[in-house]
């Protein structure tokens, strides 16, 4: 399987990526080898193995429900870029 | 099943429960609602740098809590994935959800549909629920031409909960949701606002020719209200058949409603859908549920509504649909059960007639909970006693139920002494009023001896007003008979 100019252009809009022409050219290169490795892991015959959700065996941890964070408003938003009202405020994006 | 025109109509819902913990998710912030912008969003839910989310157990708790009382597979291993799509009012640039492995797998609702004579009982058989957490809140207005994101909604503890495409009506649809509605606030897990955003309804719509494979579906996003989950379906159902009838095929899309115009249009479609790349969160690793916990849970679950359902029907005779009613909240139920306790359950009939009838009645009007009834469910159970043994009629005892709901005294016997009510059983006192009523309504009498059965309660009427509601209606009846020599 390989990927074409079209998937990566995709690809880079999805994830919100300004990407020039020749830079998408050398990615559609890097991804393609990191296909082709995945390929020859796909030979690997895999029936009967559940498929790993995390790398490491263990079980997620759980903490009681209680409130243990005070608010501290002004400190997080100190380093926005704009607030107003407590808000943060960003470009107009309406969906 | 409704089938407009010849057309099988086929509604599949996605709901978003708002769960009932004191924090979020997966930070320790507090989720009350009404805050003031970002004072409620802790470094996590605002996705600065180094922080990792760690899993509320009341959350967990919860979802265990639905799986039991919807009959459900609860997961002993399952995985937390990213969804990943860009927003302002998602800072991390994903949702943590749940994709391939769900907690709650499975399950079914059964759902009481329409009244009376065409009332039917349906199993909607669930396909999953899975915890997540929910998105902060944009506000598009007032900040000139930017947008204000408030955080404070996100990192919400969410179960979403999906169904099979089952339904084939609106009126279906909202059944079912009134049914989920009940049950997640009967259970304890969500607080049922819907006005606050915590029971939000997805509906996907499609139509189709019995028998063909399902047709193209539309989703109708966030709909918070049961009124407009109907209009909604209805409207969609109708531009759909219209659709296809004009020659058009249907295109998968995303609507919104709106509640204005009652309409839905177009929020996106398939080619803008999202590609949301989903993939397992390395941050969490599976969630593991031991028996022990699925059994602490069980043990803290109220009686469920089916079953409270079964049991008043097998131990008081009650219709389904009455039972239905009954158990539509755990208040509703609770006070029905403490009217029978006190009034003894040959008074459970009567007793599901006053709490569905009169009680429901004024609390509808005045908007106020059961919980808050003036009436106690052991006053209203004075008056039943009353209306057991004669000492008043149905209609002095609403007389009777409107004093106590007005504070005009303690209990039934107090209102009944205090205002005379009782009902007039001695012969020689009622038998004078007959003799009246006779005298002054002599056309009636001549209609009854002519044959004219109606002519004869017009009398009784009569008989009951000039005693001011206070005779025995049967004795009424008896001695009326007796005077006309019927």
């Amino acid at each position: 399987m390989s990927l074409s100019a079209d998937d990566v252009r995709k690809m880079a809009r999805l994830s919100r990526l300004l990407i020039s022409d020749a830079d998408a050219a050398a990615t559609l290169n890097a991804l393609n080898n990191t296909l082709a490795l995945v390929e020859r892991m796909a030979a690997v015959d895999t029936r009967g193995v559940e498929p790993m959700a995390h790398a490491q065996d263990v079980a997620l941890r759980l903490r009681p429900d209680a409130v243990t964070e005070a608010d501290a408003r002004e400190a997080l938003m100190a380093n926005a870029p704009a607030a107003e009202r407590g808000l943060f405020l960003v470009p107009k994006v309406i969906e | 099943m409704s089938r407009p025109n010849g057309w099988e109509v086929v509604i599949g819902l996605e709901t978003h429960v708002q769960l009932s913990t004191v924090s979020k998710i997966f930070s320790g912030a507090s989720t009350a609602f009404g805050a003031e912008p970002n004072r409620q969003a802790c470094a996590v839910d605002m996705a600065l740098p180094g922080v990792l989310p760690v899993m509320n157990e009341g959350a967990v708790d919860r979802a265990i809590a639905f799986g039991l009382a919807i009959g459900a597979h609860v997961a002993p291993r399952s995985v937390f994935a990213r969804k990943n799509y860009f927003y302002p009012d998602l800072p991390k640039g994903y949702q943590i959800s749940q994709f391939e492995i769900p907690v709650v797998q499975g399950g079914t609702i059964t759902i009481q549909v329409g009244e009376g004579d065409k009332a039917y009982a349906k199993q909607v058989e669930l396909t999953r629920a899975h915890l997540e957490e929910d998105a902060g809140k944009s506000l598009h207005e007032d900040f000139h031409g930017m947008s204000g994101i408030d955080l404070n909604r996100a990192g919400t503890p969410l179960l979403e909960i999906v169904t099979e495409p089952v339904m084939t009506s609106s009126a279906e649809a909202v059944a079912y949701a009134r049914a989920l509605h009940a049950l997640v606030m009967w259970i304890g897990i969500c607080d049922g606002n819907m006005q606050e955003g915590s029971f939000r309804c997805d509906a996907n719509v499609s139509v189709r020719r019995p028998g063909e494979p399902l047709g193209t579906r539309r989703e109708i996003k966030n709909l918070n209200s049961f009124r407009f989950l109907q209009q909604a379906i209805d409207y969609e159902i109708r531009w759909q058949i219209e659709q296809i009838e004009d020659g058009h095929t249907i295109q998968q899309a995303t609507v919104l409603f709106d509640p204005d115009t009652g309409e839905t249009r177009m929020m996106r479609s398939k080619e803008d859908a999202h590609d949301y790349r989903y993939f397992p969160d390395p941050d969490l690793p599976p969630l593991v549920i031991e028996p022990a916990r699925i059994e602490r849970v069980k043990a803290s679950l109220p009686e469920l509504p089916a079953a409270m359902q079964a049991r008043f029907a097998a131990d008081f005779g009650l219709s389904a649909y009455d039972a239905a009613q009954l158990t539509s909240s755990l208040e509703t139920a609770r006070y029905f059960e403490a009217v029978v306790a006190a009034a003894g359950p040959a008074q459970a009939k009567p007793a599901a007639n006053w709490v569905m009838g009169e009680v429901a009645a004024r609390l509808n009007r005045e908007e106020k909970s059961i919980a808050a009834s003036p009436v106690s469910s052991a006053q209203l159970a004075g008056v039943l006693a009353r209306v057991a043994d004669n000492t008043i009629s149905n209609t002095i005892a609403r007389k009777v139920f409107e004093a106590l709901w007005n504070g005009e005294g303690e209990s039934a016997d107090a209102i009944i002494e205090a205002q005379g009510l009782k009902q007039v059983t001695d012969a020689s006192a009622i038998e004078p009023i007959i003799d009246e009523v006779l005298a002054a309504n002599p056309q009636s009498v001549a209609e009854f001896k002519a044959g004219k059965e109606k002519a004869f309660n017009a009398l009784v009427g009569q008989v009951m007003k000039a005693s001011r509601g206070k005779a025995s209606p049967a004795q009424v009846n008896e001695l009326l008979k007796k005077k006309l020599g019927a």
